[in-house]
């Protein structure tokens, strides 16, 4: 029997439907993967089971958990459900935990209240969790706040908290998304031991088909709040028998066609950046003390030729986007040049950088919040025209504008609408047009693809490979993600402690990788492929 | 936490020596002279310039001013020209109603405000949201002395509860003395209860949407524990901010209210003082209370650190 039973749930909020008919089962023990791009309903799912809906929400249909009936429940009999045998976990670990209260009060809170046990017993048992997740309490006492703990370990302890008293499901949302493909390799694999542990049901939700693929029995690949196709995770996958779901498999290992290496061989060089060095100052430990500096970047040399398209990998906090905003000049090393065509600009005055700014722009991670939400976009787009010497006249930015639109595949009649009227992906269009409305010869792209969904992330993949062809611009893309990197690039620079600790062409570093730092970063970097391939060989 | 607290404690006392000398320079600069004023119109200038000497009001500024703050710190802030008494004695008697009064209608004005903003907050947008908001609109926007004086036809014309006016002084014993405060308390809590319960409010919305309720709730915890034990300290901040303004303001800003029930409070001596250019008075009070919000700044600075572990590792 089905430990989770949901059977044509529809879900409205508001007017806007959300959920048409969703259809989906989790067996004891067993990983239901839970696909779909934003927007398609995977976290109403999660939040309808839990029953913690927004308050426009109404559902009609059936949830069963464990022979309840979660629809008709009252909010006591909810609450009694939720923590104890029902967990969840959520996406983005740096805000779920609060902030005001130690790991050890959160951990245990939950223990107290369903169990009744005492203050010692259920710290006790958070203590024994907190371990049992990968902290352990020798260096991580219950004590410590949730500032005082990386993305990573503040997502253990949310898994503490949701798995505290062994609950019959476990729902996971996004529960890596936000993580570098390392971390994410450590979570999904403590996910898998406490389901192989207690028999727990694990409901996986993700947009990424091969994370998917490595954990679960059995998917369900839902599209605007309707499941497209469910059943076998290796059968479905390579059957793909599905349009849509094909159209997802072939958009996550999209690669855009590219012809070779553009421009490389010219006789100057683009970049140049000479044993650069960035040290911050340590934290404050008394008055008259501070711990030792923090070497953010350490002694990083590297070069880039005109129209050359560059990776720079790395875990989080490896010290590539402070390298990155030293090459945008937006902040300056402690020791060591960046000459940007053969001029430095380590040493330059603000008003001196101008010409280097003009041809250097930037691409940033979050399309939602790069952009100034009360401007329309014919302002956000042209903003980065005032480095240029001779300010352009009301038509000609117009017509700058509306050229640039036209190159990103925007449409020229969008320049007098506001940001919120946009999609993740466009969004994402209007800051690339930003960022080329100078005609730049260097872009840096901080990880420009990573908050997108497989789809729109093929799109604009293939937009940054075609300017790239069309206007010879050199691209600096910084990521975790090796995809992204193997997609767009020619060379990749593997960045680990500060240092950039192994160099190459892209497809020779990925497939053989020397350093121990690029071997982690390729064994923990999920891969659809290979996913389906071990899948189909434990299946036989 | 240490580097916190000294931090806090420099600026505290910086900002105290940078007003005193800007309180001290002010009166300068103002004309009247002081020792014109004491002997009146038809004194001589030799007379007035005899008095000068003796008030050491010739002296250069900067030993005046070392004098003077000197005097401060020791508690001795001159003698009143009007009243011919010690300053501070004048202070003391009045602080004993101003303090207390100002307590008073904190400590009502938070007892108010906070489960008005917790029940508007967790009903946001229902009828109770509306009518409490509608109640703390109206708060805000009628003045103070209006509800001083609808509570005196009330509870002292009509149900003859508590006196109209008048203060009999400690020494007439607790009760009654705490009874002639109470309604100007009153008065003077209620718009600041309406300021303090909007602030709750829109700080426990803001909280409410936070991952981190979500995560609490997820944990089984009723709402209502979800509110009090997660939403409330971390919606603290600014409600811990307006307080400590508001304290401010009723140590000093009663002068209407005092008029209105005759109390001999703080804003009442400034006021006259200010009237009949006695500017010792009027510095000393004036610095007394610049001391008093520097205090209360420094315990409120304080207090978000308590509440907010982050700022207490940051340095």
């Amino acid at each position: 029997m089905s430990l989770l039973e949901v059977e044509n749930l529809s879900l409205t909020i508001g007017d806007t439907p959300i959920l048409k008919g969703m259809e989906l089962s989790v067996a004891p023990g067993e990983v239901m993967g839970l696909v779909g791009e934003s927007g398609s309903g995977k976290s109403m799912t999660a939040l309808t089971v839990m029953q913690l809906l927004p308050h426009a929400a109404r559902a009609s249909g059936r949830v069963l958990f464990d022979g309840i009936d979660i629809l008709a429940a009252t909010e006591d009999q909810m609450c009694a459900l939720r923590g104890d045998d029902i967990g969840i976990v959520f996406q983005e670990p740096m805000t779920a935990l609060n902030p005001v209260k130690t790991i050890g009060e959160q951990v245990a809170e939950g223990i107290r209240w369903h169990t009744r046990a005492s203050r010692a017993e259920a710290e006790e048992r958070a203590r024994k969790m907190l371990d049992r997740v990968g902290l352990p309490s020798a260096k991580f006492p219950l004590s410590r706040y949730p500032h005082e703990l990386s993305g990573g370990q503040r997502q253990r302890v949310v898994i503490a908290i949701a798995c505290a008293l062994k609950p019959k499901l476990l729902i996971a949302d996004e529960p890596t998304t936000a993580l570098d493909v390392v971390l994410q390799a450590q979570i999904l694999d403590l996910l898998r031991d406490l389901v192989t542990e207690s028999r727990m049901g694990l409901l996986l939700i993700s947009h990424d088909l091969a994370v998917v693929t490595e954990m679960a029995d059995r998917i369900t690949i839902l599209r605007h709040g309707e499941v497209m196709e469910a059943g076998d995770t290796a059968r479905t996958l390579s059957e793909q028998l599905h349009p849509y779901t094909r159209q997802l498999a072939q958009a996550s290992m999209h690669v855009p066609a590219r012809a070779r290496p553009h421009g490389v061989g010219s006789s100057q060089l683009l970049l140049q950046v000479e044993g650069v060095t960035r040290d911050y100052p340590g934290r404050r430990t008394s008055l008259f003390r501070r711990a030792p500096d923090i070497r953010a970047v350490d002694d990083v040399s590297l070069s880039m030729a005109p129209g050359q398209s560059v990776a720079l990998v790395g875990r989080s906090g490896c010290g590539k986007s402070t390298l990155a905003r030293m090459i945008l000049a937006l902040d300056r090393p402690s020791s060591g040049t960046i000459r940007f065509r053969g001029e430095s600009i380590t040493d330059k005055s603000e008003a001196e950088l101008k010409p280097a700014r003009r041809d250097m722009q930037v691409v940033f991670q979050d399309p939602y919040g790069s952009f100034d939400p009360r401007q329309k976009v014919e302002k956000l787009v042209a903003e980065p025209l005032h480095v240029l010497d001779k300010k352009p006249t009301r038509a000609e930015r117009h017509e700058m504008v509306a050229h640039a639109l036209h190159e990103v595949g925007l449409d020229q009649r969008d320049m007098d609408k506001y940001p919120h009227e946009f999609s993740g992906g466009q969004r994402q269009r209007l800051s690339i047009a930003r960022a080329i409305i100078t005609r730049p010869k260097l872009v840096v792209a901080d990880e420009p693809v990573s908050a997108l969904d497989v789809s729109i992330r093929a799109q604009i993949l293939d937009l940054f490979a075609e300017l790239n062809q069309k206007l010879g611009i050199a691209y600096l893309f910084i990521t975790h993600d090796l995809s992204v990197a193997r997609a767009v690039t020619d060379e990749v620079l593997v960045m680990h402690d500060g240092k950039i600790v192994e160099r190459g062409k892209t497809n020779e570093v990925l497939d053989h990788p020397q350093s121990e730092a690029a071997k982690v970063l390729v064994t923990a970097a999920p891969n659809l492929q290979r996913a389906i391939a071990r899948r189909m060989q434990e299946q036989g | 936490m240490t580097v916190y607290l000294l931090k806090r404690l420099t600026i505290a006392i910086a900002t105290l020596v940078l007003a005193s000398i800007v309180v001290f320079a002010v009166l300068e600069i103002l004309p009247g002279d002081p020792a014109r004023l004491m002997l009146g119109m038809n004194a001589s200038a030799d007379q007035v310039e005899l008095l000068r000497n003796q008030m050491g009001l010739n002296a250069p500024l900067p030993w005046r001013y070392l004098h003077w703050a000197g005097g401060l710190l020791s508690l001795d802030f001159g003698r009143s020209y009007t009243y011919s008494v010690p300053v501070i004695d004048l202070v003391r008697e009045r602080l004993a109603v101003s303090l207390p009064l100002a307590l008073i209608a904190l400590a009502l004005s938070t007892i108010i405000a906070i489960p008005v903003g917790l029940f508007s907050a967790s009903r946001r947008g229902r009828a109770g949201d509306t009518v409490a908001m509608g109640a703390a609109q109206l708060g805000v926007a009628v003045p103070n002395f209006w509800f001083a004086l609808m509570l005196i036809y009330v509870f002292a014309v009509w149900l003859r509860l508590v006196p109209a006016g008048g203060f009999p002084g400690w020494g007439a014993g607790l009760w009654p003395a705490l009874k002639s405060l109470l309604l100007p308390a009153v008065a003077l809590a209620l718009p600041q209860a309406a300021i303090l319960a909007r602030v709750t409010r829109s700080a426990l919305i803001e909280v409410l949407n936070e991952d981190y309720i979500r995560t609490a709730r997820a944990k089984g915890l009723p709402y209502r524990a979800v509110l009090w034990r997660h939403a409330l300290r971390n919606a603290m901040i600014p409600v811990l901010t307006i307080l400590g303004l508001q304290f401010a303001f009723l140590l000093a800003g009663t002068i209407i209210i005092e008029n209105v029930f005759y109390l001999p409070g703080l804003g009442r001596l400034v006021f006259q003082a200010i009237t009949q250019r006695d500017l010792i008075v009027v510095e000393s009070v004036v610095m007394l209370l610049v001391a008093a919000v520097i205090a209360v700044n420094l315990l409120v600075d304080l207090s978000y650190a308590v509440v907010d572990p982050r700022l207490r590792s940051r340095q």
